[in-house]
């Protein structure tokens, strides 16, 4: 049976209230989940404060301030603070989105940073996602060919290019499959939004020559039906794709080669 | 603890080769409900109020009736199918297997109970 509350050694405990910048007059108040796998306590939310006026615009740049000036214990991961590498994907003011390309002006009151829901967490802010990673390779997420290789590249017509629009953007930072309750409830054989998208990026290459066998590896109640449409996925997506979508056009392929 | 590989959890045992039909049968219910639904209220609508013979009378004729007994049997049909798949998301082990079948059997029987009902009051 589903379980509907956290068990007793996931309820969070509040934690310790850092102390307030000295002479800063635009402070900002951060509470921010906190996990160490090594000292045997339940996971706490620690207090911190932030002077305003000495900080970045995006929740990234609050984040390394806190570790750099603060609390170099917390732990979070990051690399290209630009919304492309997908590192830093968290829970921000209860959306799941990037830390690097999220502004603080976009948090009305307190800034509230939690690990991606319902997931391992190997501590603080970083989930376990080697199933997410491990789904994803399962897609195939490569050309599949049979044709023998053309002398210089694969061609593509440019319509033919443009149906990858809004698929090949997705930088699998984790945030639309951890946002949706499908997922949450049956993420060991559900597949989740990311791999769907992914997965739907390769049925419609021109190029890929694998497309019944991708869609004969999706033909699965749960791996690809468990998706009710309920579109957490699309809301939370921090670049804006729609993996709702892409899996409606999987289901619409599903039913043209059987109907 | 078991040593599978993080591939092999993700693959588990393959794919079911269902689901298509399931969501395919779904639609169509769905579509037919669109228009069954409000026919039912309408016809339903039309027949309260009556005696029990007035009542027996507008039973006795075939477009009530039928439209009844098709909402009844689309209507449960596709009620059964999503509680199905409710409880697929929500439990597992025995229990689902348990449930899944405490379901069919419930709808199957509401199904027949209803069809002896209308047959009844239509014959």
């Amino acid at each position: 049976m589903v379980e509907f509350a956290l068990p007793k050694n996931s309820r969070i405990t509040t934690g310790k209230t850092w102390p307030k910048p000295e002479g800063a007059t635009n402070v900002r108040k951060f509470q921010i989940y906190r996990w160490n796998p090594d000292d045997g306590k339940t996971p706490q939310v620690d207090t911190y404060f932030l002077d305003m006026d000495k900080c970045g615009p995006m929740v990234l740049d609050a984040l390394i301030k806190i570790k750099n000036e603060i609390d170099p214990t917390l732990t979070f991961r990051r690399s290209c603070r630009e919304g492309i590498c997908g590192s830093c994907a968290m829970n921000i003011d209860g959306i799941n989105t990037l830390a690097c390309i999220y502004g603080l002006d976009e948090v009305k009151g307190d800034v509230k940073i939690y690990p991606l829901p319902h997931m391992s967490v190997v501590k603080d802010l970083i989930p376990d996602l080697t199933h997410f990673y491990a789904q994803h390779a399962s897609i195939m997420p490569w050309l599949e060919t049979k044709t023998n290789r053309p002398a210089k590249e694969w061609k593509q017509s440019i319509e033919d290019r443009k149906k990858l629009d809004g698929l090949y953007e997705c930088v699998m930072c984790a945030s639309c499959s951890t946002a949706c309750p499908s997922y949450w409830w049956n993420g060991d054989r559900y597949l989740g939004p990311a791999a769907l998208l992914h997965a739907y990026r390769w049925i419609i290459d021109s190029r890929d020559e694998a497309t019944g066998e991708r869609l004969d590896q999706l033909e699965d109640p749960f791996k690809l039906y468990r998706c009710h449409t309920i579109m957490n996925c699309a809301k939370t997506c921090p670049k804006g794709l729609n993996p709702a979508k892409a899996i409606a056009h999987i289901k619409e392929m599903m039913v043209e080669r059987t109907v | 603890m078991n040593y599978l590989t993080d591939r092999k959890r993700a693959e588990g045992l393959g794919a079911g080769r269902a689901g298509t039909h399931h969501h395919w049968q779904m639609m169509v219910s769905s579509i037919l409900l669109v228009v069954l639904v409000p026919a039912f209220v309408i016809t339903f609508g039309l027949g309260l109020g009556g005696t029990y013979e007035e009542v027996l009378a507008y039973y006795g004729r075939p477009v009530p009736a039928i439209i009844t007994g098709l909402t009844l049997v689309v209507g449960i049909v596709h009620l059964m199918r999503e509680t199905l798949v409710a409880v697929e998301d929500y439990m597992h082990g025995l229990a689902e297997k348990l449930t899944l079948i405490a379901v069919s059997a419930f709808s199957y029987t509401m199904i027949a109970a209803g069809l002896f009902a209308l047959v009844k009051l239509a014959l």
